[in-house]
């Protein structure tokens, strides 16, 4: 059944593989987000209570869904690699912990120049604004992990288990603002039902979503070829590529 | 699949298993702390799972929903009080509601008007009486036009303040 997957196993074949599909992801990140920044940030309605302030909702909520997705994509992948000994799932585990990071932050930051004239504080330890920056740590433990140990394997198996064990936090995450009362609202967008705003402000949200997310796929892709290539590096393959390409 | 990859699988599966069980245990034991604030009817009757009442002068977070024709400004100072009863959806007020009074001295957020959701952080002071030192406002997960708000005749205003009241405050 996954016998077509299998050559994509191979580093190289990997390697070229993603290097065809990054000008593609290129064009369609850049046409996303410039539709989606316009129509959200100019274009979109404004809330009849919040005004313009509103508009942070189209980078936070965006980044806030990526940082726990980008989480699960890096813990399946340690998981993927603890238990079948897969190289190339802790190179992309490695290329994605930072960029998860990264969206986190983002995630974090709009979240509070959003609460400060809405809400009226930068932050409040409730359980939604808490777990999310619990995330934020268990990246940067995993990000530490990854580069405590000159043996890549043992670096990814130990950075492995700390992502699979973080795993519990994203549940935690998801459903706080079910579980206990916090200050942070619940969802808009992200549940079963229909979203709680009108369409004209919905789309906008969807394009920016699909923007940020091929972004986020654009850079983890190109980080993951680097990580390739940096723990390949004594193979012909590669050697050959440094040499065709003249770099020293 | 051959037995050292099931075995690791094994391993890794019944780790996350326990895990997630070890995590549930303690947040279900954490759970009334992890709460952010008190509904006011549990002022009154204690915690919905234990029972715990707050005591007078005991500080605390108080969450609920401001009644109508209940925010009293005073017009020269920054001083307001207001009534606060359990948040619901969808939202109605009944005369039966458990009460609690806040008296605040200080600079409303943007979003605070009657009818919307608050957070007041402050001291117990009278069994049904809050002393708020800061009060935050909870946005509920809607979003409307402006035009369409109009035309649903949902209004919001700023809480707007006098060049006078805003003096007071630097004191």
């Amino acid at each position: 059944m996954w016998k077509w997957l299998h050559p994509y196993a191979n580093p190289e074949v990997s390697y070229h593989f993603i290097g065809k599909l990054l000008p593609w992801l290129a064009k369609i990140t850049m046409t996303l987000l410039a539709i989606g920044m316009v129509w959200a940030l100019v274009f979109a309605p404004a809330d009849y209570q919040q005004g313009d302030s509103f508009r942070i909702f189209y980078i936070h909520v965006p980044t806030a869904i990526l940082s726990m997705s980008i989480y699960l994509a890096m813990a399946s992948a340690a998981f993927c690699s603890l238990v079948w000994q897969f190289r190339l799932a802790d190179a992309s585990a490695a290329a994605m912990a930072p960029v998860g990071a990264v969206i986190t932050a983002i995630a974090l930051f709009t979240g509070a120049a959003w609460g400060k004239p809405m809400w009226g504080t930068w932050w409040i330890w409730d359980a939604r604004l808490t777990s999310e920056l619990v995330l934020l740590f268990l990246y940067l433990g995993v990000i530490a992990l990854h580069n405590a140990f000159e043996d890549k394997n043992l670096a990814g198996k130990a950075a492995g288990i700390l992502s699979l064990v973080g795993v519990v936090n994203i549940p935690i995450i998801k459903y706080s603002v079910e579980w206990w009362n916090t200050l942070h609202q619940g969802a808009t967008v992200s549940k079963m039902s229909a979203p709680s705003m009108s369409m004209e402000m919905f789309w906008p949200f969807v394009i920016c979503f699909l923007a940020i997310a091929m972004l986020v796929t654009f850079v983890i892709s190109i980080r993951f070829r680097t990580e390739i290539l940096a723990r390949n590096s004594m193979r012909p393959w590669v050697r050959e590529l440094i040499t065709a390409e003249g770099i020293k | 699949m051959n037995p050292r990859r099931k075995k690791r699988l094994t391993i890794v599966i019944s780790i996350l298993v326990g895990l997630s069980v070890v995590a549930g245990f303690v947040l279900y034991a954490l759970s009334q702390n992890i709460d952010l604030f008190y509904k006011p009817s549990e002022i009154y009757q204690g915690k919905d799972d234990t029972g715990i009442k707050p005591i007078n002068g005991q500080r605390l977070r108080i969450g609920g929903l401001v009644v109508p024709g209940s925010v009293k400004r005073d017009p020269s100072s920054l001083d307001v009080t207001f009534e606060l009863v359990d948040m619901r959806m969808p939202i109605v007020f009944k005369d039966s509601d458990p009460v609690i009074k806040v008296h605040y001295d200080g600079i409303l957020p943007d979003l605070f008007r009657e009818g919307q959701g608050i957070v007041a952080n402050g001291m117990l002071v009278n069994g049904n009486f809050i002393e708020a030192s800061e009060v935050l406002a909870k946005h509920d997960e809607n979003y409307i036009p402006k035009e369409l708000a109009d035309d649903m005749g949902e209004k919001h205003q700023k809480p707007s303040y006098s060049k006078e009241q805003l003096e007071e405050q630097n004191y």
